[in-house]
């Protein structure tokens, strides 16, 4: 009966291409999206849960959040260090972590902070040691891989975030002391010095351009202060007041993504649409098909009773071609979805330096399966109706 | 051994329309040949032999089993196993070949395969060289031969045939009723032809007109 089913399928072609190409499309779609979103909203909750506020300059709060905790967006601008820690020292805050930027080497941010910032991310080294004094670096993993730096390299930062900053920091190389182990988070992007590095690169800048000599430490700046609270709800209080009470702004990370992802949600909901539509087309193209097939072989399942066949067989015979065609596309489709996310991840990884996973098929994946299987077996028992009063003598008979 | 028993058949769309059939009575081995008009119900005997049909009234006794009295599932296994059908224009599975439209036949009869019986048959029906052939590529004629191999393949206890000839030229005629005689020999059943070809009359001895 498998065997029968499977060269029925292999002798009409056409139709069998045509319903599996309709469900593949369908589902590669559907398990893009949905892979697509989770990896994405998965990979932004893991980078931003080490902290529950970002204080920064005055801007878009969602800019904030995107440049200081995910590093993909310009800063909104500066701060003044004394005045973060004026705020660090409320008894709410648990633990806050400064960080400041300026300075890129080939396209991977250089990022000035305190150690504790690794510790956040629970990050360590596979190799060497962390920096202790100004101009030494340890790289993420991903820098290291990519860029080829080793422990006791040189170089010098470019001026800016952008990749081919025209301005560079002859003067200040930075050494490389540690690498640290992959993470899986955005500090495998990163080259993480002490603010110390920072301020002294651009003093040197300011002195050829200014002239200024002395710079006090009150004045340093800072990019963004990165807080955790002891307990959430200090983050709404604090929030509230710094954005009302000072030139600063706060940011909560988790509302901003939680901002973000309504955002792509509606863009993801149209493409589930999409699919969805595509997959009543296919389930009706399976259907009309198998509807065609009982009718065309009528003679054929007749012929089978005549050999002693069951109705229950010949239903049977209906219904394996059917699931052959729901598996050959869902699984395909599945397929076709990876690659999709593959591709897809060789443009991000390009563009925000983030790469998505293969991943095993998810538990919404499977429900999808189930629901496209289920589908085309209510297909099949539709067309198979017929089958239950089928007139063996008078089919057969009218040749 | 196949025997009928006051056998009355009404079509339910054509309620006027009864057919009386008289009965038939078939000792071990021994053929015979249903003649008469088309319309008269010859087909429809064949069926109702068959199990395909079930009779307004009496009963139908192959072997010592009553037809009638089988549950649905054991009537599917009865014909699995113990008929054989040739019809006038050969059925098959179109996707399959030649081959495969044999083992599909043998396999739903559930008996043992016999792959050196089935080879012979293929042999015998000279259709060893278009086995592997889809059906649709087959002659007239080695389609009708085939159609006779699908009949007798599992070794029925009847073999009805419903016109096998009527579509041949004289020397495939002769062929196929050979065929049917030997066949039927050698699986030891019995062999009813309905046909109103008047080639075939002289090569059967028992009538039976409708």
């Amino acid at each position: 009966m498998l065997y029968l089913a499977y060269k029925n399928l292999i002798s009409k072609p056409l139709n069998t291409v045509l319903s599996v190409l309709l469900l593949l499309l369908s589902i590669s779609l559907a398990t893009l999206v949905l892979q697509a979103r989770d990896q994405l909203s998965q990979h932004l909750e893991k980078n931003i849960k080490p902290f529950d506020m970002v204080i920064g300059a005055k801007g878009s709060p969602l800019q904030l959040v995107l440049s200081s905790v995910l590093h993909i967006d310009n800063p909104t601008g500066n701060i003044s260090l004394e005045e973060a820690l004026k705020i660090g020292r409320n008894p709410m805050v648990k633990e806050m972590v400064p960080v400041s930027y300026g300075d890129n080497y080939k396209g991977h941010r250089i990022l000035g902070t305190s150690t504790e910032y690794l510790a956040k991310y629970n990050a360590t080294l596979t190799d060497g040691k962390l920096f202790e004094k100004a101009f030494e670096v340890v790289i993420g993993n991903d820098v290291a891989k990519k860029i080829n730096l080793q422990i006791g390299d040189t170089f010098t930062s470019a001026h800016g975030l952008a990749e081919n900053g025209l301005e560079t920091h002859d003067e200040n190389p930075f050494v490389v002391t540690g690498i640290l182990k992959p993470t899986g988070k955005v500090i495998d992007q990163l080259i993480i010095t002490n603010l110390k590095s920072i301020w002294e690169v651009h003093e040197h800048n300011d002195e050829h351009d200014h002239h200024e000599e002395e710079h006090e430490e009150e004045d340093k700046e800072i990019t963004s202060l990165l807080v955790k609270f002891r307990n959430p709800l200090g983050a709404l209080q604090l929030s509230r007041f710094i954005n009302e009470k000072t030139t600063m702004q706060a940011a909560l990370p988790k509302f901003e993504i939680e901002r973000l992802m309504e955002f792509l949600g509606i863009g993801f909901q149209v493409i589930n649409s999409i699919s969805i539509a595509i997959l009543l087309v296919a389930g009706l193209s399976i259907f009309l098909n198998l509807i065609k097939t009982v009718r065309e072989r009528k003679q054929e399942l007749a012929l089978l009773r005549t050999y002693g066949a069951t109705k229950y067989e010949l239903i049977k015979l209906v219904f394996l071609e059917a699931l052959f065609l729901s598996l050959l596309g869902s699984v395909l489709g599945w397929f076709l979805g990876r690659i999709g996310i593959w591709f897809f991840s060789i443009f991000t990884e390009g563009l925000y330096g983030y790469h998505f996973v293969f991943s095993f098929p998810t538990n919404k994946e499977l429900f999808i399966l189930a629901i496209v299987i289920l589908t085309t077996l209510l297909a099949a028992i539709l067309a198979s109706l017929s089958l239950f009063k089928l007139n063996v003598s008078k089919t057969i008979s009218n040749a | 051994m196949i025997r009928t028993t006051s056998l009355r058949y009404t079509y339910q769309n054509t309620k006027t329309d009864t057919f009386y059939f008289p009965d038939i009575d078939l000792s071990f081995e021994q053929n015979a040949l249903i003649l008469g008009p088309s319309g008269i119900g010859k087909t429809t005997l064949l069926h109702l032999i068959a199990g395909l049909l079930i009779p307004k009234s009496g009963n139908v006794f192959i072997g010592n089993t009553c037809v009638q009295e089988l549950t649905r599932g054991q009537l599917n296994n009865f014909r699995a196993k113990h008929i054989g059908m040739i019809f006038q224009r050969g059925h098959f599975i179109k996707s399959l070949t030649l081959l495969e439209n044999l083992t599909m036949r043998e396999k739903l009869s559930k008996k043992r395969t016999d792959q050196h019986r089935k080879k012979q048959l293929i042999e015998e029906l000279e259709l060893t060289e278009v086995r592997n052939k889809k059906v649709h590529e087959l002659s007239e004629g080695q389609r009708q031969r085939l159609s006779i191999a699908l009949g007798v393949i599992h070794k029925p206890k009847v073999i009805l045939a419903d016109e096998p000839t009527s579509n041949l030229d004289d020397a495939n005629c002769e062929k196929v009723i050979s065929l049917l005689k030997k066949e039927a020999q050698i699986c030891k059943s019995n062999l009813v032809i309905i046909t109103h070809d008047q080639r075939v009359k002289s090569h059967f001895g028992n009538h039976i007109i409708l």
